[in-house]
């Protein structure tokens, strides 16, 4: 197996690791603040859609991107509203959000299919991204890539050492404690859930803008659900959200590659294998849960009333 | 600015009646700003979805007969929404139930002699492995804490890779041409048509009876006070000696059978064989259904008709107005956004206070 | 340290009105630098309202705070701590899975590196007497190291006037008495000290002023040390409440109930194990636990009651094995329970009264007919529940929720002993519950147990306790005191087993 060949199987995992990555870390951050957030589907769809659209009118990938973010934070808005603002059942409304979501990408979409676009530019040093084995891996790839890199840094940094990001863990604890002290749970869980969505947004913008430079109808395929089981999966951790995406791209694309190689098991059954992965991957982690204290943020998915 | 949210002393029953419908209507008003933004005209619109789908019998058979399978899965997702378990699944547990029924008639195909007993036990196959494909999320949820959510769906992807290998590779009929579907199912393999047209079958009647029986059972027995309560106050469900993972049990198996059940009856009703995909979203449109409706069966199947209604007309309107389908499914998932905020006021009175957001 | 000419802060007017309830009604308040001041008043008098105006988490109807004799308007908790208002919550505002020094952070000024804290932290444990580990997560702390969190976090905004709400309410006599020491302290310091409590002793030996509320107003201020516990009690109830008639001494019954060495590791983490627990109640008598809270009588209560399981032996109702039995099977031996929490556990808020009376009586009355409910019958034992025991409502059956506290506990008590349960175990009967209420129900568990019924009462009110028991036993860390007869023990007695002294225990500690 020549050096090339691993480095390409790399390449190819990071990809499909990458919309995981960026979309489960956005929902790390609004789950972190207490809120869950089914809608990611819907709000990744649009973004793919949206941010298609508008790269294909503007001739920008960056303006395409741009446009996935502000659709789907758009949408998380709206969840925001619901579930912050008038604390309306979060399960219910991630649900509507998804629906919506996929019905407005349809709309949106419906003029774009079978168009085709230059992918997203690859990052191109000039000695570095020739390297043999590594240099296309670490310095020849595309700008989600290296944003999905650099968010899971920036959110770590965030969480652990700045102060906003101990008001939104506290916030994610205890709504009645952090209320009590004066702190803006409402107005930090909004931020959170936008922040949620404009990732969600990029990371759909990605699939129609780098990984297959074109737009299909509900051509995230599920990936949603699975940035959301991914976050369970990480317990939370952005650093384990990296680690997951890659297992779970790589189940993807293991998938693919055996079915390019005419290995004889049915294609459905390696096309089921990420969500098998996922159920299995839950299933360990309940396994292995240790005692003490809670792993979840502790006000998760709970609703919060205050008034004054 | 911010929000306040008071709670109201009381609920008046006229208010949470009200409120879907009030939705209802805003969902109307914004659709119809959406369609006049596409260069339609919203009172064609409005016609064409609504107006037009109510006045000839074939359509108004065709509302039943998409009104019966939402009904059917939505009345046995309450069951479990109400113990807030969030079965998303119901997709997968409706696939599996056709599959498995459509088995039983693929295995009875041109069989001579007695035959009455092949529907029913097609019936029953669907049912049951609906509520055997529920289980699992169940007792991942029970035994290890696993979520639901996330298991219950994931399992509707597997579900349908499964019928397609099924129907594109065992089940698929070898005197067929090659097409990816089975036999077409006999005669004895197929609920009866209610009347003249061959369109309206027995299937409505088997949704309606299920939805009766639901609400009697939910609003008088013990089971559906078990249910209510374990929803709504958990520990007092145990206080009243309610196991809680006997009940998270019955009511996945409910809402699992109920859409397999479902599934066999859109099977052997409708379609009449297996093909690669059985099911139009009814699993998700379902969910829907059961929020509008408010969990309670008679609002479910006032909803299912109502959503019936929108769909039907939302595909009379791809043809004769041009509008992607894709817009009824956004108008639905406005129109559960909005039932579920229209809930809030109903709970609450909503100030706009001038401060700091809090 | 002499007190300044004017008042530090005062309150005129206060109104809040929560719809068409009024929690304070037109009231007067001053507090002086240099003292510390009593709030006095029953549950639900208004206390925690106007404590939550003067600390900017609610804003008032009507009326006006003032510091140093300017109108100041409290927006919000940050407000409130910059006028130098700091706040000691009865009920910890803390983040369980957060360290000790991050939830300090959380009300700290931006930009103050951990090093800083750290070192700020320790320099008021000296101080003070007050240490802490900055870096041990919450969640493994006991009540007592909370709440020192809760004061040094308040501390460390140097206030100018501390609140403190019931804060002795989970500690220890012996940790109270720590308190005291430091709250004597910041007087000394010319701090004002605002004490809010419904404890006459500590009220009594702490505060030079006190103000008191009752349903809402002002119908009193005192030197608490020129009164008497009782005429403090007096203006606290405006009415003579009346007195229990205890019964004689009743020919002891049958056993009731039997505890043999019951044992439970602890469920959940924050939990307490039970350790050999053994104690046995006769028919006609009523047994006493007392104990402070988060000692394990939550999980005493679910092992008699049978939520929580245990070796079949270790509980015996009449003599029949029954740890391994579930609540309704127990019920059917003909017992009965009343858990702490009435909101949630005892009954379920959203739900109406008949359907609360299904909740516990569905095994043991004929409430259900071919497994559907019989909604007339539940009504009907609705309303005699609601007669015998006189429970305030609005209309005939409506959502337990809308029951004031107690009522609703009056509802609870009589649900279970309208059943005419041969044991009775009730958990807390009469907290948060007004003092009329509060007297009927004792007066109802006397009833019960003059009847030939067993009944144990689980407790923090060592005043009920002496009131009603005739037997009184001792909770602490899981293990329980032996009983004692009432007459041949006393407060002091039971209050030094309720601070773990003189435990076994204790006693291997000591050696």
């Amino acid at each position: 197996m020549s050096l090339d060949l691993v480095q390409m199987v790399l390449v190819t995992v990071l990809a499909a690791a990458t919309p995981l990555i960026i979309a489960a870390l956005g929902e790390l951050v609004t789950e972190r603040a207490g809120v869950l957030n089914l809608g990611v589907e819907g709000m990744m769809v649009c973004g793919a859609a949206i941010g298609f659209a508008a790269a294909v009118e503007s001739g920008s990938t960056l303006v395409g991107a741009l446009a996935g973010i502000g659709a789907g934070m758009a949408l998380s808005a709206l969840f925001g509203l619901l579930t912050v603002g008038l604390a309306a059942n979060q399960v219910a409304s991630g649900l509507a959000l998804t629906i919506l979501g996929l019905g407005l990408s349809g709309l949106v979409g419906a003029g774009y299919v079978g168009l085709k676009r230059e992918p997203a530019p690859h990052l191109h040093l000039p000695v570095l991204s020739d390297l043999p084995g590594i240099g296309r891996l670490v310095f020849g790839q595309d700008g989600f890539v290296y944003a999905g890199i650099a968010l899971a840094l920036g959110v770590s940094w965030f969480l652990w050492r700045t102060r906003g990001g101990l008001i939104l863990r506290a916030i994610g604890d205890d709504h009645t404690a952090t209320h009590s002290l004066g702190l803006s749970v409402r107005g930090v869980r909004f931020l959170a859930v936008l922040f949620g969505g404009a990732c969600a947004g990029l990371a759909g913008a990605y699939l129609s803008l780098a990984y297959t430079p074109f737009w299909a109808p509900a051509m995230t395929a599920g990936r949603g659900w699975i940035a959301l089981a991914l976050v369970v999966f990480a317990s939370w951790r952005p650093a384990r959200v990296v680690g997951g995406a890659i297992l779970f791209g790589g189940a993807t694309v293991l998938q693919l590659h055996a079915q390019a190689s005419g290995i004889g098991l049915p294609g459905q059954l390696l096309s089921a294998l990420p969500y098998l992965a996922t159920i299995l991957a839950l299933v360990l982690l309940s396994l292995g849960r240790r005692r003490g204290g809670s792993q979840a943020p502790a006000a998760l998915g709970r609703d919060f009333t205050p008034h004054r | 600015m911010r929000l306040d949210l008071v709670p109201r002393g009381r609920r008046s029953a006229l208010s949470a009646a009200l409120s879907p419908a009030l939705a209802f209507l805003a969902a109307v008003l914004v659709g119809g700003i959406a369609v006049a933004l596409m260069g339609v005209s919203p009172a064609a619109a409005f016609t064409v979805y609504f107006v037009a789908p109510l006045s000839d019998l074939w359509s108004l058979q065709e509302i039943a007969l998409k009104a019966a399978p939402l009904a059917l899965i939505a009345t046995g997702l309450a069951f479990c929404y109400r113990a807030n378990l969030w079965n998303i699944g119901a997709e997968g547990q409706f696939v599996v139930g056709g599959l498995a029924g459509g088995m039983v008639a693929i295995a009875t195909h041109g069989s001579e002699g007695a035959t009455f007993w092949v529907l029913p036990a097609m019936l029953l196959t669907g049912t049951l492995a609906g509520l055997a494909y529920a289980m699992i999320p169940a007792l991942l949820r029970v035994k290890l804490g696993v979520s639901e959510i996330l298991t219950s769906l994931m399992l509707v992807y597997v579900a349908e890779l499964l019928l397609d290998y099924m129907a594109r590779g065992p089940l698929r009929d070898p005197a067929g041409y090659n097409f990816p579907q089975s036999v077409t199912f006999d005669d004895a393999a197929r609920l009866p048509y209610l009347m003249e047209g061959d369109t309206l079958h027995a299937g409505v009647l088997v949704a309606l009876a299920a939805v009766l029986l639901a609400a009697v059972v939910l609003g008088r027995s013990l089971f559906g006070f078990e249910m209510r309560l374990v929803g709504a106050s958990p520990r007092a469900a145990r206080f009243a000696g309610f196991g809680e993972a006997r009940l998270t049990l019955m009511a996945f198996a409910i809402s699992g059978g109920a859409a397999g059940l479902a599934g066999i009856v859109e099977v052997a009703g409708k379609i009449g064989q297996l093909q690669p995909t059985i099911s139009p979203g009814y699993g998700f449109t379902a969910i829907i259904v059961a929020f509008l409706g408010r969990l309670s069966p008679v609002g479910i199947l006032l909803a299912a008709l109502v959503i019936a209604v929108t769909t039907i007309g939302g595909e009379a309107a791809q043809i004769d107005l041009r509008l992607p389908l894709d817009l009824t499914r956004a108008f639905q998932g406005l129109l559960l956004g909005l039932v579920l905020a229209a809930d809030v006021f109903t709970r609450f009175k909503v100030r706009l206070v001038p401060g700091a957001a809090r | 340290m002499a007190s300044e000419a004017g008042p530090l802060f005062g309150a005129y007017g206060i109104v809040k009105r929560f719809g068409a309830f009024t929690a304070n009604d037109h009231i007067d308040l001053e507090i002086r630098a240099g003292e510390i001041h009593a709030l006095l008043g029953e549950n639900g008098a208004g206390k925690s309202t106007l404590m939550k105006i003067l600390y900017g988490l609610l804003e008032p109807t009507e009326g006006v705070v003032t510091h140093r004799g300017e109108t100041v308007r409290l927006g919000s908790p940050e407000a409130a701590r910059r006028l130098g208002i700091g706040m000691v919550f009865q009920h910890f505002s803390l983040c369980e899975n957060l360290t000790v020094a991050e939830n300090i952070a959380l009300v700290m000024e931006r930009g103050l590196s951990r090093a800083d804290l750290a070192r700020r932290i320790a320099a008021l444990g000296q101080t003070y007497g007050l240490h802490l580990e900055p870096d041990r997560p919450v969640w493994s702390l006991s009540a007592g190291e909370r709440q020192r969190i809760e004061i040094v976090r308040c501390l460390l905004q140097d206030p100018k006037l501390v609140i403190l709400d019931e804060p002795t309410s989970v500690l220890t006599p012996g940790e109270a008495e720590l308190l005291f020491t430091v709250l004597e302290r910041l007087r000394d310091e010319g701090r004002a000290l605002l004490y809010i409590s419904h404890r006459l002793d500590e009220v009594r030996r702490l505060c030079a002023r006190a103000t008191i509320l009752r349903a809402g107003k002002v119908v009193g201020a005192c030197d608490p040390r020129a009164e008497s516990a009782a005429s403090l009690a007096a203006m606290m109830v405006g009415e003579e409440v009346r007195g229990i008639a205890a019964a004689p001494g009743a020919p002891a019954g049958p056993e009731r109930l039997r505890l043999d060495r019951l044992s439970l590791p602890a469920p959940r983490l924050h939990a307490t194990a039970l350790r050999d627990i053994t104690l046995a109640i006769r028919g006609g008598e009523i047994l006493g636990i007392a104990g402070i809270a988060g000692n394990g009588q939550a999980e005493l209560f679910a092992a008699l009651s049978g939520e929580t399981t245990v070796p079949a032996g270790a509980v015996r109702i009449d003599g029949a094995p029954a740890g391994h039995l579930g609540i309704n099977a127990r019920r059917r031996l003909g017992a009965a329970f009343v858990p702490e929490e009435r909101n949630g556990h005892a009954a379920a808020p959203g739900l109406s009264l008949s359907d609360n009376i299904v909740l516990s009586r569905h095994a043991t009355a004929p409430l259900t007919r071919f497994g559907l409910v019989r909604r007339a019958a539940a009504r009907a034992m609705a309303a005699s529940v609601s007669t015998a025991f006189d429970v305030r409502k609005a209309g005939p059956d409506p959502a337990a929720g809308t029951l004031s506290g107690g009522n609703l506990q009056k509802f609870v008590v009589g649900r279970e002993i309208l059943a005419e349960p041969g044991l009775l175990v009730v958990d807390q009967p009469t907290w948060g519950v007004d003092a009329a209420a509060a007297a009927r129900i004792r007066q109802a568990l006397i009833d019960l147990a003059a009847r030939g019924s067993a009944v144990l009462v689980i407790s923090q009110d060592l005043d009920e306790l002496f009131e009603i028991a005739g037997r009184i036993a001792v909770l602490h860390g899981g293990s329980l005191s032996p009983p004692v007869a009432r007459a041949e023990t006393s407060r002091e007695a039971v209050g030094l087993l309720m601070g773990g002294a003189g435990t076994p225990s204790e006693a291997a500690h000591a050696a």
